[in-house]
């Protein structure tokens, strides 16, 4: 091994962030910059029958004001969906509204103005005359009879039917099952809350007449795909798309959204540098949105606890339009988790994609995931609770054993490697189950509401092989490029089409391209973000970028050491056979002669005077990859939890939280833990306090940060962090996703803690988040009274 | 985020301050600005005008006078609650500072400019009932002394005129005060908060003051609850049974997404009991 991987690296990045010197979209400055602000729908659903511009047009300051027909007119196309499963719906989305509004927050207007105080007066100037329309916001109530439809050329608001499983397999868990539990539950909406809103800003050239977009994306070269073919038309040779600095993500920076079309469009309208900045209230209100779904479930098992069968259906609340990736996230990352940890033969699931006059849902950090694990964990608490076992014994019961993997699940993926038996009984070490159970017993006796909660989850993370991918339903490919150029002082870029916001590439790319090339890691440079200076890329999201992007740079280097390694022998006068690339030092020398040998250094000089080459090498030293994965990786975790619920207030308090997670072989434990943590803090958010919450008229409940009670340090007490690695066997990294496994687990564990705590009031359900009142209500309807 | 366009004056004194008010269109008093320029960036608070009055000297003193703390205007959350005056005279007020917002509006906010607010959720208000605090405020004529029970008068409503500046609060020690608090999750307000003072004589209750924020429009006493705990010893049970007595103050309680009004009373009768304990046992009983 190297020098680097596997150790706690500072992180690069950090003394610009700490510093007040990182480089957002909002701190470009260009001369003559104008700004944009947009009209946003107060009305959820509702026909605008007329709209007067001339006060805002009127005022000093202000360039233009635009409406839905000048972009359509302008060549604008509306936003596509890049991932269709079979019979997909999919409404128009245009990028400014024309007639109809279908959201709070769809956009009616935009506003040029020489500042954002005078944009943000004109855009209130502009008066829009709606006619409201009925309105859905439910999930499961889009399809009843009579709802309202949110497009009417769309039945039953049914984007699509999705389902997968082996339905022959689940029918007969069923029928020779001696034990069956059920749940029906929502997990709840949630506003994705990153410390940096979503913005962006554009220059048009007009003597080259190349644009370049600046804009807060996680994946700049989709967005630059999609501006290019679908949105703006402007050639890709012609676009230059930067995704600076950016400032959090959680999956709601994936997306394209109306303003990447719109600041170049008008910045190309009015001839000068243009730029928009979200507020707060436009990020809850226009940045896609998360989870919301509402779930019957049945898990089948006979009576010594061995599951046989689940059976699931969801509705998925899509929102009022179809966010670039929406329906993947409740089909493929969802319904194919549902076997979870666990062997059991009989799994099927099917789900209703349903259109609603809410934001657009997509992916929110897990994706589908968090959703598959809330459901099966709770179901197996149930399953413990009704044998009168153990919920960790149980688990550990149905564990998929270590022995069996690779292993097949009913629901496509082939789970790569794991252990979770030695996962589980880790955890349980470190936390010291037996002795938190012995507590809670103690606790009882004293009155008190103690509960424990424990989990084992899965995740597929790092997708994904672009030929699955392609035949689930996505439009794009999901490899990764990594390019390694060696410069001729040896001093090293590397340019990667992952993106950082927040997870220290430049820290772990250049740790593991130092290792692979036995040079300081401080000639290695991470760039990203930047379709000027990377070739391709796919981007972050779906915790990727180790396991394809890293792996993709794997490659290059290996492509440096061999090219180097001949150059090496050809200069030393051997013969290949007989001289060593040395990943410790960089040097290429004579094997048992360690002394004779030529540094990293004077190689890549030589790679580019060229003076002596071997036969056919060409100069120059410089190599690009394009690494698709063989099979997503999969992560697993064993949370546990303490929690005590306060008996007349309610407010529930953690009191100890251990995390053991497998994310394979880990490159920068530090950078883990702190996504693991950070993951956790997320999932207990939705857990406690997270309300995501439509009024049945479409008004956004919670659309402010004075209602939406993102989760903060006070919340729990230190996390502990432990964990176990099975290396990934197929990728060269060895490694899995770290950045979703912590708020997978978490929701469950918290949620399995508070109900243990809650048992022996009879309460078995509540819906999250868990507040003090939900819990007052739950123990009242439950007879306890209190 | 961006507010509509305001003049902006700082007032060098309270008495260009009240010229100021009664002169401007719209005009707004700001001191700390962690009320009205939130509300203004979201267009929610719409001024002509802007008095600040944040660097008039002498009105961040806090002073013992007697028997009493005079508290001027402009003193910071984190000033009440580190104030050694305060914490020893009356550890309830101190209490209470610190469980505002957080550090930052600690920092900036003032108590002044909560009081004036009056938001519904504000912490001040219910200790200023329960101690039974005199507000000063300065007008066109003159200054005069507003109690607090006649100073709130609806949600975001006080007795002060548009032209009239608090310059300070005097607030009786007592140092049988407690004030417990359910945070709201997100905003930090109180959902419910409860002020309460007790009074021992030898081992029974002589005077005893419950105020609450959070449920109603307005903190509220609640009286009855309060003289049901007088007169008998400090026990749990009477305690419990006086705190079951406080809905009826609450009046028609408010609710949000987080806390309906129905557990808001609920909230309001076990936080009153916790209250009531602690502000006993730091009154001898």
């Amino acid at each position: 091994m190297g020098r680097y991987v596997g150790t706690s690296v500072k992180r690069v990045e950090d003394p610009r962030f700490i510093q007040g010197k990182g480089r957002y979209v909002a701190n470009i400055q260009l001369p003559g910059m104008v700004h944009v602000a947009i009209k946003r729908s107060p009305e959820a659903h509702a026909r605008i029958t007329g709209m007067d511009t001339s006060a805002a047009s009127a005022m000093d300051g202000v360039l233009a004001v635009f409406t839905g027909q000048d972009f359509k007119d302008g060549g604008c196309g509306s936003l596509p969906c890049g991932w269709l499963v079979p019979d997909t719906k999919v409404p128009d989305r245009p990028i400014v509204v024309t007639d109809r509004v279908c959201h709070v927050g769809d956009s009616v207007a935009v506003v040029v103005a020489e500042d954002p105080y005078i944009a943000a007066d004109a855009v209130e100037a502009i008066e829009v005359d709606y006619e409201p329309l009925p309105t859905v916001v439910d999930a499961r109530g889009a399809m009843d009879d009579g709802a309202p439809l949110v497009h009417a050329e769309i039945e039953d608001n049914v984007s699509y039917h999705w389902g997968l499983g082996d339905e022959e397999a689940r029918d007969k868990a069923f029928s020779e099952a001696d034990e069956v539990v059920e749940i029906e539950l929502v997990n709840q909406r949630l506003i994705p809350t990153a410390m940096e809103p979503r913005a962006a800003a554009a220059q048009w050239d007009a003597a080259s007449e190349e644009m370049t977009v600046w804009t807060t994306s996680q994946n700049p070269h989709p967005i630059r795909l999609l501006l290019s073919a679908f949105t703006l038309g402007i050639p890709e040779s012609k676009l230059r798309v930067i995704s600076p600095d950016v400032g959090g993500g959680f999956g709601s920076k994936i997306f394209h959204y109306p303003e990447e079309v719109i600041v170049p469009w008008v910045a190309r309208q009015v001839g000068r540098p243009a730029r928009w900045v979200a507020t707060r209230t436009e990020s809850q209100m226009t940045d896609s949105q998360g989870r919301d779904h509402v779930t019957v479930a049945k898990l089948a098992m006979t009576s010594d606890g061995t599951f046989t069968g689940l059976d699931v259906e969801t509705w998925a609340n899509q929102g009022a339009y179809l966010s670039t990736f929406a329906p993947l996230i409740p089909t493929a990352l969802y319904i194919t988790l549902l076997s979870g940890n666990y062997k059991m033969p009989g799994v099927f699931g099917k789900v209703h994609g349903t259109l609603t006059n809410t934001v657009p849902v997509d992916a929110y950090r897990g994706a589908g995931r968090p959703e598959a694990a809330y459901l099966v964990e709770r179901l197996v608490d149930l399953a413990a609770a009704r044998l009168g076992r153990d919920p960790l014994d149980l688990r550990r019961q149905n564990a998929i054993p270590k022995e069996d993997f690779p292993y097949q699940t009913p629901v496509a993926f082939l789970y790569d490697s794991g252990d979770y038996d030695r996962l589980m009984e880790t955890a349980a070490d470190r936390a010291d189950y037996a002795g938190m159970r012995a507590a809670q017993t103690a606790a009882r006796a004293d009155g008190k509401l103690r509960g424990v909660g424990v989990v084992c989850c899965i995740e597929a993370s790092g997708p994904a092989p672009s030929a699955v991918a392609g035949s689930l339903g996505s439009a794009v490919g999901f490899w990764e490029s990594g390019e390694v150029r060696v410069h001729p002082t040896g001093q090293i870029s590397v340019y990667t089409g992952s993106h950082a916001h927040g997870q220290g590439h430049e820290t772990t790319l250049a740790q593991v391209v130092a290792d692979e090339l036995g040079v300081p890691m401080e000639s290695v440079e991470v760039v990203h973000g930047d379709t000027g200076r990377i070739n391709f890329g796919m981007g972050t999201y779906g915790s990727r970028s180790a396991c394809v992007g890293g792996s993709a740079l794997v490659r290059s280097a290996e492509k440096v050491r061999a090219k180097v390694l001949q150059l090496g022998a050809h200069l030393l006068e051997a013969a290949e056979e007989d001289v060593v690339y040395d990943r410790e030092s960089g040097r290429v020398h004579v094997k048992g002669s360690p002394d004779s040998g030529k540094d990293f250094g004077e190689l890549a000089f030589a790679a580019y005077t060229a003076h002596s080459l071997p036969d056919g090498m060409e100069p120059g030293l410089n190599f690009v990859s394009f690494y698709d994965p063989a099979n997503f990786t999969f992560p697993a975790s064993s949370h546990i939890c303490e929690v005590e619920i306060c008996p007349d207030s309610w407010e529930v308090s953690v009191l100890r939280y251990v995390a053991v997670d497998d994310v394979g072989k880990v490159i920068n434990p530090m950078i883990v833990e702190g996504q693991i943590q950070g993951g956790i803090v997320q999932g207990v958010g939705q857990a406690l306090t997270e309300i995501g919450s439509y009024s049945d008229d479409g008004q956004l409940l919670s659309g402010s940060l004075l209602e939406y009670a993102v989760p903060r340090a006070d919340l729990l007490p230190g996390i502990e962090v432990d964990r176990i690695e099975t290396p990934s066997p197929h990728n060269p990294l060895g490694v899995k996703g770290a950045g979703e496994m912590g708020t997978i687990a978490a929701t469950p564990v918290v949620a399995n803690a508070v109900l243990d705590a809650l048992a022996p009031l009879g309460v078995t359900h509540i819906e999250l988040p868990l507040t003090p009142e939900r819990i007052w209500r739950a123990v009242q309807a439950a007879g306890n009274g209190a | 985020m961006y507010p509509n366009q305001f003049d902006y004056h700082r007032a060098a004194s309270v008495a260009e301050a009240v010229e100021l008010l009664s002169s401007l269109p719209d005009a707004k008093l700001v001191a700390g600005g962690h009320s009205l320029i939130p509300a203004m960036k979201l267009r929610a608070a719409q001024p002509g005008n802007v008095v600040d009055i944040g660097r008039i000297a002498g009105l961040a003193d806090i002073a013992a006078d007697g028997d009493s703390l005079v508290i001027g205007a402009l003193a910071t959350h984190a000033s009440v609650a580190g104030s050694g005056a305060v914490r020893d005279g009356c550890p309830m007020l101190a209490e209470t500072a610190a469980a505002i917002g957080d550090i930052q509006v600690r920092n900036r906010g003032t108590i002044g400019g909560s009081l004036a607010h009056a938001d519904p959720g504000a912490d001040y208000p219910a200790a200023m009932l329960a101690l039974g605090a005199e507000i000063t405020a300065v007008g066109a004529g003159g200054a005069r002394t507003i109690a607090a029970s006649d100073f709130f008068v609806d949600i975001l409503t006080t007795a002060l005129a548009d032209n009239e500046v608090i310059t300070s609060v005097r607030v009786p020690c007592a140092a049988g005060g407690a004030y417990v608090k359910h945070r709201h999750p997100a905003s930090s307000y109180a959902v419910v908060g409860v002020a309460a003072c007790v009074g021992m004589d030898g081992g029974n209750v002589a005077s005893c003051a419950i105020a609450i924020n959070g449920v109603a429009g307005k903190a509220v006493s609640a009286d009855a609850a309060a003289a049901a705990l007088c007169g008998g010893p400090a026990s749990a049970d009477r305690i419990a049974a006086a705190a079951s007595g406080v809905g009826e103050a609450c009046g028609e309680p408010l609710g949000d997404l987080y806390a309906s009004g129905e557990f808001r009373v609920h909230l309001a009768g076990v936080y009153t009991k916790r209250a009531l304990a602690l502000a006993a046992e730091r009154a001898g009983a």
